[in-house]
């Protein structure tokens, strides 16, 4: 026991000389939820869009009035004809135009028809369909307020409530996903690159020969590591619940139980890398490249998981991550127990199981 | 110029015998372009359903139908009450709850007015979002088929109307992947020129091999352009067969000049290779220099526009955007790709670029100390 403690006294002193680092493995976390808190939202804000006034009457003023009080959109007028539209889409100066054909006051007020039409740049579909929807009903709730004195029959209205998050605040579902990732990633990261480099400078010869059992020189630099984790950890909730304002509705006790369950598995994914890597450049493309884009795009933070085709839904099934997220939704701000989260929490120690598994059949204790 | 020769020819073998770093360089962006693009759809068809109908007639059964028959949706439960209904969402179950209040077909003929209630999961705002708006188009169509069968005669005082049509332009499929490929290749690009760079000054370094190059008669420039140019031609390698894939995986084919793009990447590879370096130089360990790498690949990725639309930012995130070089290829990449966007039309992002290249290895050549 006291030989362990050395041990991560000296694995301490390692991480703590290097200031450089430190700030870095404690310093991102905070830099990226506060990105992601603030920076990073779906909502849309300054869209530039152009407006082609064919018509110039009382009626597309008041139109062109209201989209721009709405404060979603910035109005660039320079554009005055047809083919400029097509250039201010190439050179990515605006996302949507909206055209007014001619003599559109006269036309709606004759034949009851007036046309407005939308070009919206499609190269971002999700975009494009958010932007359309939103100048929609700014026209059609100008057309209703035309129309206030003829009431018009048969209405059937909806009334819309957001469970959970009612002013549907970005943080909500980006403080799980960066949870998820940033624990996933750092934890997975520092333990692999931490054994290879040993491996790589010849030192895990000298820890070898050491009378140190080689499971316990692993053991000591996990714990280092487990530790910057925790600290981590402690930083993104303080950050969420105090800056991003969210909620903690369940129990503390069981946020950070799990979270625990989930570092130790990453911590063992890292493990798992530096075994099958010989150099610390081999474990950080596997860390990096392999683990990066596969973690955000499979893990249901960025895209749901339900749309993907059944192989990805298959494959997302083993990234951690996945799991980690649905523990943080429920727990954290649905406010649910232990009773709708076990089966994540099982599948992680599972899954921690598997990595520590398949690492010790593969340490090799000579090298 | 001989020197630059034999350098050259030493960093070279030195990535060829690393077999493993090779396959790995080339594999792991090859696995990611073929997969990762399926998965970001948001065009959603598996809106999970739970209905909650107080009123069991006839109109309500057809709202029903129309919200099951549209593709959107899938009905996982009738719930009796409201109450049962939230429980399915919090399980996960449920997306959206439709709830029809009791007399809705008798207060909709009768007080020509009713009312339906919509409640949405919103812990992802986005699909909550999509969720209702969906609703709202089913309800409007479903409402606008009552009002004709009602109204046949009134149709004279009928009320003026704008009559919006929208057109799609650049993607009228509205096809996700023709948008984020483009964006995933970058990103693959860069990820992998990147962190080869990044590593690379170090290793010699902490391996004690610089010392060797320093005490020989070699210039800054020179050593830096033979570290440079191996990664240049690897990432440029990567880079290719990714526009192979897109276009015989996706169908992508650039609309503007494959010769643009090109050159857009080429410009582009030499400024992050250049911070690459940079980030190398300063490093002491090649675990420091990693732990660097990630912080900047990270802030380059979340504002690099990829996810999120960088005008929906804030102003303040906006600005740092300006000084994030993978934002600058991303967009030049979608431009080049659906817009048909030429040279001039790209003329200050080539601008941007190469100002970053010249920055950054400038830097990297002036930080770079021939002594330890």
């Amino acid at each position: 026991m006291k030989q362990l403690i050395t041990f991560i006294q000296k694995e301490f002193h390692h991480i703590l000389r290097d200031t450089r680092s430190m700030l870095v493995l404690i310093g991102l976390p905070i830099v990226q939820l506060l990105l992601f808190g603030f920076a990073i939202t779906t909502e849309v804000r300054n869209a530039n869009i152009a407006i082609l006034d064919n018509s110039k009457d009382e009626v597309t003023q008041s139109i062109i009035t209201k989209i721009e009080s709405s404060q979603y959109f910035d109005i660039d007028r320079t554009i005055t004809s047809n083919a400029q539209i097509e250039k201010a889409f190439k050179t990515g100066k605006i996302k949507l135009a909206i055209v007014f054909q001619q003599n559109f006051q006269n036309e709606l007020s004759h034949s009851n028809k007036a046309q407005l039409q939308i070009i919206a740049d499609a190269t971002d579909p999700n975009q494009a369909t958010t932007l359309t929807n939103y100048i929609s009903s700014i026209v059609r709730n100008y057309q209703n307020e035309l129309n206030q004195q003829k009431k018009t029959p048969y209405t059937i209205k909806s009334e819309m409530r957001m469970l959970y998050n009612p002013q549907l605040k970005g943080a909500y579902t980006s403080v799980p996903g960066v949870m998820g990732m940033i624990l996933l990633l750092i934890s997975a990261m520092m333990t692999s690159i931490a054994i290879v480099r040993e491996k790589e400078l010849g030192t895990m010869e000298i820890l070898l020969v050491s009378p140190m059992q080689p499971g316990l020189v692993v053991i000591s630099k996990v714990i280092s590591y487990f530790i910057i984790s925790l600290i981590n950890v402690a930083t993104i909730l303080i950050l969420s619940v105090f800056v991003l304002g969210l909620p903690i509705e369940g129990s503390l006790f069981l946020l950070i139980a799990s979270t625990i369950i989930y570092i130790f598995c990453a911590l063992s994914l890292g493990i798992l890398i530096s075994t099958v890597t010989e150099t610390q450049q081999a474990a950080m493309l596997i860390s990096l490249l392999g683990l990066m884009l596969p973690v955000v795009m499979l893990s249901g933070y960025a895209y749901p998981i339900a749309n993907m085709p059944t192989i990805l839904q298959i494959l997302s099934n083993m990234v951690p991550a996945k799991w980690y997220i649905i523990i943080v939704k429920n727990v954290m701000i649905k406010g649910i127990g232990i009773e709708l989260v076990w089966k994540e929490i099982l599948i992680l120690l599972a899954m921690t199981a598997t990595f520590l598994i398949i690492s010790i059949k593969r340490f090799k204790i000579r090298l | 110029m001989r020197t630059l020769k034999f350098l050259l020819r030493k960093e070279f073998l030195q990535i060829f015998r690393d077999k493993l770093i090779l396959r790995m360089i080339l594999a792991l962006p090859v696995i990611q372009l073929i997969l990762l693009p399926y998965a970001a759809t948001y065009e959603i068809k598996n809106i999970t359903l739970s209905v909650v109908d107080n009123d069991h007639s006839e109109y309500s059964r057809k709202l029903i139908n129309n919200f099951t028959s549209s593709g959107y949706f899938q009905l996982v439960d009738y719930s009796k009450t409201y109450a049962d209904a939230l429980d399915q969402v919090e399980k996960d179950k449920a997306d959206l709850i439709v709830e029809i209040p009791k007399g809705f077909e008798r207060d909709l003929i009768r007080d020509n007015e009713t009312i339906v209630l919509f409640a949405a999961n919103a812990i992802s705002g986005q699909t909550a979002g999509l969720a209702v708006a969906y609703a709202n188009t089913i309800l409007r169509d479903f409402n606008n088929d009552v009002r004709i069968q009602w109204t046949q005669q009134s149709r004279l005082n009928a009320i003026p109307v704008i009559d919006i049509t929208s057109s799609n332009w650049f993607n009228p499929q509205m096809d996700y992947k023709l948008f984020i490929v483009p964006g995933v290749l970058a990103l693959l690009v860069t990820l992998v020129g990147f962190l080869m760079a990044s590593l690379n000054i170090v290793k010699e370094k902490e391996i004690g091999t610089i010392e060797q190059l320093n005490v020989s008669p070699i210039k800054k420039y020179q050593f830096i352009l033979s570290k440079l140019i191996p990664f240049w031609v690897l990432g440029f390698v990567v880079l290719i067969i990714g526009f192979i894939i897109s276009l015989i995986l996706y169908g992508i084919y650039p609309e503007g000049s494959f010769w643009v793009g090109s050159l857009f990447a080429g410009i582009y590879l030499i400024a992050l290779l250049g911070f690459g370096l940079l980030t190398s130089i300063y490093a002491d360990t090649q675990q420091q220099a990693m732990f660097i790498a990630y912080f900047f690949m990270l802030i380059f990725i979340l504002l690099g526009g990829l996810f999120s639309p960088i005008e929906n930012m804030p102003d303040w995130a906006q600005y740092l955007t300006y000084i994030n070089p993978v934002r600058y290829l991303i967009e030049a990449m979608r431009m080049i790709v659906l817009k048909g966007s030429g040279f001039w039309d790209l003329r200050y992002h080539f601008l941007i670029v190469t100002g970053f290249a010249i920055v950054f290895n400038g830097l990297a050549i002036w930080n770079y100390k021939k002594t330890i």
